[in-house]
């Protein structure tokens, strides 16, 4: 017999849709659901408005005005990095959407620069000031918040339709229930609590939740990404190490190293400490820099470094899919997934469409949350909508398992910081995971399969511990889907690098399909629509 | 990580223990919150800019523990630092207005 801790509600609410997470992709969806007419509620494990890496760290924006030229340049300029798996009539509706919605963040009063010109400037957003802003929108528009309740697991009904979700009040330990038509998994990418700027609320809980309803994973392969920071630092922003040298200790230039080419600092740092000194700024540019990204110089400030004219240590952290391109399969243009009911937006979806396997340095990450969370929340508004009188009479129940529940048949209790670190050790490594190998990916599987065994036959012994244990659940899951799908692409492409194949092999230029969670599996999906062969050959 | 929770300059308002994306505060009855899981802090620094009178102050260092003088803090102007490079607070204009990436984008080949 399986009992779930979670039984007793104290909160039972009912909405036509619901949303989780509130980051860029979670507040645009509440704000097109709501403004659709639909009754909306939006949950986030922190406080929607400063959780996410958005608000943390601030965005880049793919927007690029409707001009023919323009736009033929922005489509072009990414296709050969992520391995020609984009799709140009998903880029095409992410421009306009992107487009029209960074002008609605306009007169909602985001306080957008002028350029050199007296025009406005709208490619760059400062998190904090962004999502306080969307925060304030969603909430004009009528959709009720939950803060600081974690989603643990989502509600099916009879038919298999996900029918809302449960989670807890992580500061009261307070139950919930959101009873909805539809749901939006809205949670962002994994970044295995590796500290990386704002990425700690980010552990695949949005992966696992969608799997245990059915839904499918695409380009988990897609999932090395590894962000620069200061080696004492959480501030993983890359964008001014454009203007860096990367030096051994002694002083002397890492011959190759750049920003643009980071698998060389990870090869170093393999052996020994990266030094970095932002020295290629101009002087005229270094106060601009600063009113750029304010943030980027905090750690610097603090620790008496100034990094124009002084070295200091860098690391790479990981960021995972946050910064990878894989997640929830996306069926059609209305952003569903393969389950009835369930919606993905932002980094929680896969971005496959619109930047194939690569997306470090930015902008298409914030572009794609604005449009498939705007996508997501109109279609789940009038998929409910379409629902009609049945949606009231609905039986559901919860399809959480691992993690979540305990009975007579689970012997051991879950151990589950142990679990984190050992998640750890197969995922941050870069001999592991940035550096793939057959015989490397194969042992760790090897490892994650054990771990996931260990967490089937573990119960948690009290509801503090509900929330860890699930967050240990989905980065035990989302590194087994990451590493299954890896191993399958026998092939160096986007940011996918393996070492037993390092050319790009024009027979794989499909996406890999994964899911499953005692029996993962990955299979080929062919791409919407066929690219020229000649074009694969001009990216190796 | 978050080192300092200033007992002369808080409050008591609270507003960190709610907006903390890590949920390191505790809330104690009529007194300054308590950082209750400081390995947890993801040193994102977002409780400063939100606190009202700068009593917060979060450590560069994100994976070790620093000791911090307060009084040192804010002799230097550290406290609070991050909020005003914002422009966030009382009679302060959001600096996102003279985001100047147009400029840093030019230069870049
Ligand atoms: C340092 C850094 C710099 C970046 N710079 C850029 C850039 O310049 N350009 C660019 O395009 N992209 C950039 N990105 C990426 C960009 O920030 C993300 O792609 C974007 O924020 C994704 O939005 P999202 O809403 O999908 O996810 P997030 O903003 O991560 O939000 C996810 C939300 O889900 C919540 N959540 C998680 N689990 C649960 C749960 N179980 N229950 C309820 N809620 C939950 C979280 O608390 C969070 O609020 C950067 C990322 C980082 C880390
Ligand atoms: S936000 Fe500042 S003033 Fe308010 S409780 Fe926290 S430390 Fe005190
Ligand atoms: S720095 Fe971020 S994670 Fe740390 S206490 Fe402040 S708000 Fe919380």
């Amino acid at each position: 017999m399986l009992k779930t801790l979670t039984t007793d509600f104290e909160l039972d609410l009912e909405a036509d849709v619901l949303v989780i997470g509130g980051g860029p992709a979670g507040t645009w969806a509440a704000w097109s659901a709501a403004s659709s007419g639909a009754r909306v509620i939006l949950v986030d494990k922190g406080y929607c408005g400063t959780t996410g890496c958005a608000a943390a760290s601030g965005n880049g924006v793919w927007y690029v005005p409707p001009d023919p030229e323009a736009r033929e340049t922005a489509k072009a300029s990414r296709e050969s990095l992520g391995g020609f798996l984009s799709d140009r009539n998903w880029m095409d509706r992410v421009l306009d959407r992107t487009y029209a919605n960074v002008n609605q963040l306009a007169e909602w009063g985001y306080p957008f620069p002028t350029d050199d010109e007296g025009k406005p400037y709208r490619r760059s957003l400062q998190g904090p000031e962004y999502m306080r802003l969307m925060r304030r929108q969603i909430q004009r528009a009528g959709v009720k918040i939950l803060d600081n309740s974690p989603a643990l697991e989502l509600l099916v009904d009879d038919d298999d339709a996900v029918a809302g979700a449960t989670g807890v009040n992580r500061q009261t330990g307070s139950k919930w229930i959101v009873r909805s038509q539809s749901t939006i998994i809205a949670t962002g990418g994994c970044a295995f609590l590796s500290k990386a700027l704002g990425c700690n609320v980010l552990t695949g809980d949005g992966y696992l939740m969608a799997a245990e309803a059915g839904a499918e994973m695409s380009g988990m392969e897609f999932s090395n990404a590894y962000g620069i920071s200061p080696a004492f630092s959480s501030v993983t922003k890359t964008l001014f190490y454009n203007w860096a040298t990367f030096t051994y200790e002694d002083g002397t230039v890492i011959p190759g190293a750049s920003s643009h080419r980071r698998s060389v600092i990870a090869q170093t740092l393999l052996q020994q400490p990266v030094y970095a000194i932002i020295d290629k700024a101009a002087e005229s540019m270094r106060p601009s820099m600063r009113l750029a990204q304010p943030n980027f110089f905090l750690p610097f400030d603090r620790a008496g470094i100034d990094p124009f004219t002084q070295r200091f240590p860098v690391t790479l952290r990981l960021e995972g899919t946050v910064h990878g391109t894989g997640g929830i399969r996306i069926v059609d243009e209305s952003c569903a997934s393969s389950v009835r009911g369930l919606y993905a937006a932002g980094d929680a979806a896969t971005r496959e469409l619109i930047c194939g396997g690569f997306t470090g340095g930015g902008s298409h990450n914030a572009a794609w949350a604005i449009s498939s969370g705007y996508w997501s929340g109109k279609s789940a508004a009038e998929y409910s909508r379409s629902l009609g009188e049945y949606k009231t009479k609905r039986h559901v129940k919860g399809v959480g398992e691992v993690g979540l529940q305990s009975g007579s048949d689970r012997s051991q209790t879950l151990a589950t910081d142990e679990i984190i670190q050992a998640v750890q050790a197969e995922v941050f490594p870069y001999e592991k995971n940035y550096f793939r190998t057959e015989q490397g990916l194969t042992e760790s599987l090897g490892k994650l399969n054990y771990l996931w065994q260990e967490l089937r036959s573990s119960q948690v012994t009290s509801d503090k511990e509900l929330i860890r244990a699930r967050e240990a659940t989905a980065m035990v899951a989302t590194a087994r889907w990451m590493y299954s799908s890896a191993i399958e692409r026998k092939e160096t492409r986007g940011m996918h690098k393996h070492q037993d194949y390092p050319e790009l092999d024009a027979n794989l230029q499909h996406h890999l399909i994964s899911g499953g969670l005692d029996r993962v599996w990955v299979k080929n999906q062919p791409l919407s629509t066929e690219k020229p062969l000649s074009k694969i050959g001009a990216a190796v | 990580m978050i080192e300092l929770v200033s007992e002369s300059r808080c409050i008591k308002c609270n507003i960190c223990v709610n907006i903390c994306p890590t949920n390191v505060f505790d809330r104690i009855a009529d007194a300054p919150p308590t950082i209750a899981r400081q390995s947890d802090c993801q040193t994102c620094y977002m409780c400063e800019l939100y606190c009202p009178v700068d009593a917060l102050y979060v450590a560069p260092e994100s994976d070790v523990t620093a000791s911090v003088n307060e009084a040192e803090l804010a002799q230097v102007g550290l406290l609070g630092s991050y909020r005003e490079k914002i422009g966030w607070g009382h009679k302060r204009t959001s600096t996102a207005k003279a985001d100047q990436t147009f400029q840093i984008l030019k230069q870049m080949k």
